[in-house]
């Protein structure tokens, strides 16, 4: 069974539709105009990208690809994370924790799936490696960005009492609970809300795909069920990883919180 | 207790310093000086707040050998303006049952104080309650950020009563900053001026100016 090809008029007229929205945005001087139009050329730009990428990845399939093309996803992943935060942790170590929290998740999860639950030979066949790694590190990649982000926010904000408790003879670890706990919350809280709704209110993006690609419903929906559980899984341990990590940076040994490693605020 | 005396050597933080002094068991010295010139920066540092260098000592406690919180607990600095993050008064008290009722009362508040709100507070109850809250940890030393400034006068000298005490029962050395040179006259033996460049002068006893 073959899905119905999209011309591009077809995908010109979807376009319309952002237009009237920028219209919008011109009009209620919402600001929005130029953010709305880069991310659509983005958007257009980089998944005709992976379309092509995509159709040589399935005719030469060599794990060096795999994992060239893996590392670039997690490149880009890693850079926005930084991007989505007010204050980010400065240098290489800012990136560092938001990179390393999704690969050791993201990884560690799809690697778990493609080899030992879906089990194909070779594990690596990109017609599931891709889009099961792209699923993942786009959603642990919003988890530990809205993690860290609420973390950092929050101590800055809540510097003084943090700083009472550490005067109190509590320790960084104590001194952060509530924090630490908010955060990795806040992370975790859209996958989980999207687990709980799945079916009900919307119909996931991966199922609606396989539907329309002609795959049975049943099927669509066991695969649907197996990305839910690897996504919330990933995010829940990027997210955790991470914020552990941001912990570690923002107090020194001596217990001090140290916002100096911050970069100042940055205009959205 | 072991009467310990407090004692900075070379202490250095950001670009200030260094500065060394000592106060002895019991002594109290009062720190006058401009706003900025850096008085709190110095509680801070004495406290371990901020990256720093040299040594401090209180008693047989060196800073550098036990861990943050420990000496953070001993050495007890009361901030210029108090944090309290949990919803009610008790919750901030590991136990509040353990208190003193002469502490309270000498503050002017008694034992229902325990379930008060945080947010209903005033600024000058949260000033006090702080100070119980610092005292019940029994540190053996006292760095008070102006301790009485949103008090009014009558509260103003049961506080003064109430930390003097503490200082000279305990033998506890005390760094008290205040805006008020009437004040620090009242209850310091020695005086220390923090000018704007942040170096300080030791303007020796506090009675001899007033």
């Amino acid at each position: 069974m073959n899905v119905k090809p999209l011309s591009p008029v077809d995908l010109a007229l979807a376009a319309s539709l952002l237009v009237l929205l920028g219209l919008f945005s011109w009009r209620l001087q919402l600001g929005l105009g130029r953010q709305l139009a880069i991310a659509a050329a983005r958007t257009t730009v980089q998944l005709l990208l992976i379309g092509q990428i995509l159709r040589l990845l399935f005719a030469h399939v060599h794990i060096g690809y795999m994992l060239l093309i893996s590392m670039v996803m997690l490149a880009a992943a890693g850079r926005e994370v930084v991007e989505r935060q007010q204050r980010s942790i400065r240098g290489l170590h800012g990136w560092l924790i938001g990179t390393g929290s999704m690969f050791l998740s993201s990884f560690s999860v799809t690697f778990l799936a493609l080899f030992v639950i879906i089990g194909n030979v070779p594990w690596y066949t990109p017609q599931y490696a891709i889009p099961l790694l792209g699923m993942l590190l786009g959603n642990t990649m919003s988890g530990v960005a809205l993690g860290m982000d609420r973390m950092t926010e929050t101590l800055w904000q809540q510097r003084q009492v943090i700083e009472q408790r550490l005067l109190l003879g509590q320790t960084a670890g104590q001194a952060v609970r509530e924090i630490r706990r908010q955060s990795i919350r806040a992370g975790m809280m859209p996958i989980i809300n999207s687990m709980a709704t799945a079916g009900l209110v919307s119909l996931p993006g991966m199922m609606t795909g396989q539907i329309l690609g002609g795959s049975s419903p049943l099927d669509a929906v066991h695969y649907q069920i197996l990305i839910m559980f690897l996504i919330c899984a990933g995010t829940g341990l990027g997210t955790i990883v991470a914020i552990l990590g941001v912990e570690r940076k923002l107090f020194d040994a001596r217990h001090r919180l140290r916002l100096d490693v911050l970069s100042p605020v940055r205009d959205s | 207790m072991l009467m310990p005396t407090l004692a900075i050597n070379n202490l250095r933080f950001q670009n200030r310093g260094p500065y060394s002094f000592r106060i002895e068991a019991g002594e109290c010295v009062g720190l006058q000086g401009d706003s900025g010139a850096g008085k709190s920066l110095l509680l801070r540092a004495i406290a371990d707040l901020d990256p720093r260098t040299g040594l401090m000592q209180l008693g047989d406690i060196n800073a550098d050998a036990v861990a943050a919180p420990v000496w953070r607990r001993t050495v007890g600095l009361l901030p210029a303006e108090s944090g309290w993050w949990l919803e009610s008064v008790g919750d901030h008290f590991a136990d509040f049952d353990a208190i003193d009722d002469g502490m309270l009362a000498a503050v002017g508040l008694d034992r229902s104080v325990q379930t008060w709100q945080i947010s209903r507070l005033s600024t000058g109850e949260k000033q006090r309650l702080a100070i119980v809250r610092l005292l019940h940890n029994q540190p053996h030393c006292l760095l008070l950020d102006e301790p009485t400034a949103s008090l009014d006068q009558g509260a103003v000298t049961r506080v003064e009563e109430l930390l003097l005490a503490y200082c000279k029962t305990q033998g506890a050395p005390m760094l008290w900053v205040s805006h008020d040179p009437a004040q620090l006259a009242r209850i310091s033996e020695h005086l220390f001026l923090m000018v704007t460049d942040g170096r300080l002068i030791d303007t020796g006893g506090a009675h001899d100016e007033c």
